[in-house]
């Protein structure tokens, strides 16, 4: 067996090198895309920003205003939103994963897998019909209700995922040990899967804190501080909304700046939830 | 190596005569195993296994690949009840109660048949969290400092305690592989069970881990009844008392260690201990 470089080597090696640098390329240029956006955000919104526009509420053309109450209003709707959605999907994802067998889970997973492909704009008029009808006027809490709704199946699906990956030795383990299932689930798999659970509901969170289609059919927007439940509120997607589609320039840039803030309430989301979630074993 | 002539009291594949064991300072049957057959869906892996372990014995389970023995090991505490499609069809008795009758509490028993497992699986906690879950769970420490005591004499049972005592709120997984299972170990006899079952427990390591861990079973039988499962036959000359071999989901012989290795009834347990098949 002869080990020299035969005729077909070159060809190999210019082959390896042109497949390497196109895939360096094309993942250099997703990265870029995404820089791009960012940067130009930044760069057009950073010249409205001042702490004054972070606490003031919206004002006529002309006298400045801020985006205060949209910044609160995203963060109750947020917040209402987790509370309804995450403790639902994690515990479905716990059901589907730890104990669901047989066809009633199969069909669990298969709903929510569609429910996951719904535009959010028809969330947002089922929960118009559920709930701002009955009660005659928007409000917080129907926004809650809808970004809620759009959470639970993308959070039951990654919290399954995460789960599935913990390994069956560490459950066989606590059962051996004389730990009824329900303390297998609560008091290792769950420990043992939390970073990327929390990473999952993370996801969602900053997904629906984009959402801007079923908010207007629900929570509505308001120019005003608002955190009763039961009255319309405000947000950042639907402020900026407002505000890009007005004919004013001064209004343009104030969309700008709310664009800015809103990516970096996302990023601050991202990075307190690692921060809190590393692991320690 | 000849073969005796084969006395009137030899046992068959299929067990259709019980061996009783023999009268020592071994004690009573612990667990009695009577007409076993165990199934995953519709293929069948025990054969009508009859089997007594004695209390405070080292008992091996030899066999080649596939042949059952740590789908009987597993018949022992019920964890093969996690499977789905898995069932079991006949009698264990532990102390004098059938394991499988409707009724029992399979938490209970598995509080007091414990099992390590082939692989170590530490859970992803502290070396003190691991070896205190199973005494937390149970409820069986009423003060910080009797748990702390518990913990303690497990490590110390499970020849761990000097290699840890410095670093109990160290992570589990960072200890090395001998270490990990010998954690397992100290983390099943925290909760005092009565019975040890161990599934090829030293098959991952390296020989001095393994001597180490043979070491320690050797120690533990004085006051535990211990089922050890083990593919390295040399494994189970070292270390157990008795030795029972499996072939194709049957009990082929069931014997003293010792007679066993040297002078086998059955013709088939020769041919596999000396390595005509395996």
């Amino acid at each position: 067996m002869s080990l020299n470089q035969s005729k077909g080597v070159a060809g190999r090696r210019v082959v390896n090198s042109v497949m390497t640098t196109l895939t360096a390329a094309c993942a250099f240029l997703g990265v870029a895309v995404l820089l791009l956006i960012l940067g130009y955000i930044a760069w057009r919104g950073v010249s409205s920003l001042s702490f004054q526009f972070l606490i003031d509420t919206p004002k006529p053309v002309g006298e400045g205003g801020g985006i205060g109450n949209a910044i609160l209003g995203t963060l109750v709707l947020l917040l209402l939103a987790s509370v309804i959605g995450l403790p639902l999907g994690i515990a479905a994802g716990v059901y589907l994963s730890e104990f669901g067998r047989g066809w009633f889970a199969g069909l669990i997973r298969f709903i929510s897998d569609t429910l996951t492909g719904v535009p959010s704009i028809v969330t947002g008029v089922f929960v118009y019909t559920l709930i701002v009808i009955p009660m005659r006027q928007f409000s917080a809490l129907a926004g809650g209700v809808a970004l809620g709704i759009i959470m639970i199946p993308i959070v039951t699906r990654t919290t399954e995922e995460m789960l599935r990956l913990v390994p069956t030795s560490l459950r066989e383990g606590a059962l051996a040990l004389g730990a009824p299932q329900w303390r297998v689930t609560t008091g290792v798999v769950l420990p043992a899967a939390a970073s990327g659970i929390a990473t999952g509901a993370m996801l969602a969170v900053a997904r629906v804190s984009g959402e801007t289609a079923p908010l207007l059919f629900t929570a509505f927007g308001s120019r005003f501080f608002n955190v009763y439940l039961d009255q319309p509120i405000a947000s950042l997607t639907v402020q900026i909304f407002n505000y890009a589609l007005s004919p004013y320039d001064e209004w343009h840039d104030q969309a700008w700046a709310a664009t800015l803030v809103l990516m970096t309430l996302i990023l601050v989301i991202n990075i307190s939830v690692r921060f809190f979630t590393r692991k320690k074993f | 190596m000849t073969t005796a002539p084969i006395p009137a009291t030899a046992t068959r594949a299929g067990s259709e005569r019980q061996q009783q064991p023999p009268r020592d300072e071994a004690g009573p049957a612990k667990i009695k195993v009577r007409d076993l057959d165990f199934y995953y869906g519709r293929s069948q892996a025990l054969h009508s296994i009859a089997l007594d372990v004695p209390e405070r014995v080292v008992m091996a389970f030899i066999g080649p690949s596939g042949c059952g023995k740590s789908t009987f090991l597993r018949t022992l505490n019920r964890m093969n009840d996690t499977i789905p499609g898995a069932r079991a069809a006949g009698e264990v008795h532990i102390d004098g109660q059938d394991i499988y009758a409707p009724g029992v509490d399979v938490v209970e028993l598995r509080r007091r048949v414990g099992m390590v497992f082939q692989k170590s699986n530490p859970f992803p906690k502290s070396i003190f969290d691991n070896v205190a879950y199973g005494l937390r769970i149970n409820r069986l420490t009423n003060s910080k400092s009797e748990l702390q005591g518990r913990v303690e004499e497990a490590l110390k049972d499970a020849a761990l305690w000097s290699e840890v005592k410095d670093r109990l709120k160290s992570s589990a997984l960072g200890l090395s592989g001998g270490q990990q299972q010998r954690l397992c170990i100290a983390r099943a006899l925290a909760v005092r069970p009565e019975v040890v079952l161990m599934d090829e427990p030293a098959s991952a390591l390296d020989p001095i881990a393994t001597q180490k861990i043979e070491e320690l079973i050797v120690e533990l039988k004085r006051q535990y009844t211990i089922v050890i499962v083990t593919h390295n036959m040399q494994q189970a000359a070292r270390v157990s008392d008795r030795t029972a071999f499996f072939w194709l989901g049957k009990l082929v012989e069931v014997n003293e260690t010792e007679k066993m290795f040297t002078n086998p009834n059955e013709k088939l347990t020769e041919d596999y201990i000396t390595g005509r098949f395996g």
